[in-house]
């Protein structure tokens, strides 16, 4: 199929400003379901509030556009009375993390099966460039003109911590690394993570002084480096970028069918 | 597999938002950004089809033809 198949043509030029990588992370996930070969109905995609909610409108899939920060919630409900159906779940760094960070965290740690994709570029875009919980200290917001005080966290580490099975990192610079991980986290049964790291050039760009969409992400070029790599060891303020944690655990929802044999054997 | 090869860019004018992004990391500088802030494949001659203007496209405006 062609992208066309998988797109809402009739939204199209999409909001987005110029240059924003969520539009490359929407190409790249066309790109991942295109070739997995999933038929477009056997997906339902669910997302919250912000720049990256938008993405579920511009998807022909079964798409749910919801409230901030709940995306997860709403999948956990969809996924548990259809087990059967693929979940997608995108989310921006804000959405998953600040609004979102209960749902994120205890989706992961009931390890069930679906993909939450955190687009993370920093900044509350949307609303008008405050920081979010991932600007990092040192940062320049339109809330934080004399530089942001709140310490960020690392994604990948809080989803490691609390159980995600499948947890991944690229960017919007790596485009077949970030439509193959994409692919990998599909296809993983459990709750499968990836961060791809986003450019924001109207707000944080601009505030931060990284330039325009390409400049910025020429900068994800430089301040990457793959996992393990001798470069990480060198420079311990390189991100790595890859696959960090693929493991079974036992899957929810598998696990609340045997509940139910369980109860009706008692009867 | 063999090399492909470009038989046209596709590029979607109204779509393209002219962010320079598929100009700036094509590998062999086909591409360029006009007058009117759009994409043109400025020297399709050029074109290796490597497909990376397609691939990062935020606005899914290129698509490379290929015979």
């Amino acid at each position: 199929m062609a992208i066309k198949d998988y797109i809402r043509e009739r939204f199209f030029p999409q909001m987005w400003c110029p240059g924003c990588g969520h539009g490359i992370i929407l190409n790249g996930l066309i790109k991942a379901v295109e070739e997995l070969g999933l038929n477009k109905n056997d997906i339902v995609m669910v997302s919250g509030i912000g720049c990256s909610a938008r993405i579920s409108g511009y998807l022909d899939f079964h798409t749910m556009h919801t409230l901030h920060g709940r995306a997860l919630a709403f999948a956990t409900g969809i996924k548990m009375s259809r087990p059967e159906l693929n979940v997608l779940v995108p989310m921006g760094d804000g959405d998953a993390l600040a609004i979102g960070g209960n749902h994120f965290i205890h989706a992961a740690r009931r390890n069930i099966d679906m993909t939450a994709i955190v687009m993370n570029n920093r900044v509350y875009g949307m609303t008008g460039g405050q920081y979010s919980p991932l600007s990092g200290y040192g940062t320049l917001a339109t809330t934080a003109p004399y530089t942001n005080i709140d310490h960020p966290f690392d994604v990948v580490d809080l989803a490691v911590a609390v159980g995600a099975t499948f947890v991944a990192r690229s960017t919007t610079y790596h485009i077949r690394q970030l439509t193959d991980l994409i692919k990998k986290a599909i296809t993983h049964k459990g709750f499968s993570v990836v961060e791809i790291l986003s450019q924001c050039p109207t707000y944080y760009g601009r505030k931060n002084k990284e330039g325009n969409a390409y400049e910025m992400m020429e900068l994800m070029k430089q301040t990457t480096t793959p996992v393990g790599s001798e470069a990480k060891k060198q420079n311990h303020d390189l991100i790595e970028t890859g696959v960090f944690v693929e493991t079974d655990k036992p899957e929810y929802c598998t696990e609340y069918d045997k509940i139910i044999e369980r109860a009706k054997k008692d009867n | 597999m063999p090399k492909a090869k470009l038989k046209e860019h596709k590029i979607n004018r109204r779509w393209c938002k002219g962010c320079g992004i598929c100009a700036h990391f094509c590998p062999k500088n086909v591409l360029e950004i006009d007058k009117d802030e759009k994409a043109v494949a400025a020297r399709p001659e050029d074109c290796i089809a490597c497909r990376l203007c397609e691939l990062r496209c935020p606005d899914l405006a290129i698509e490379i033809i290929t015979e």
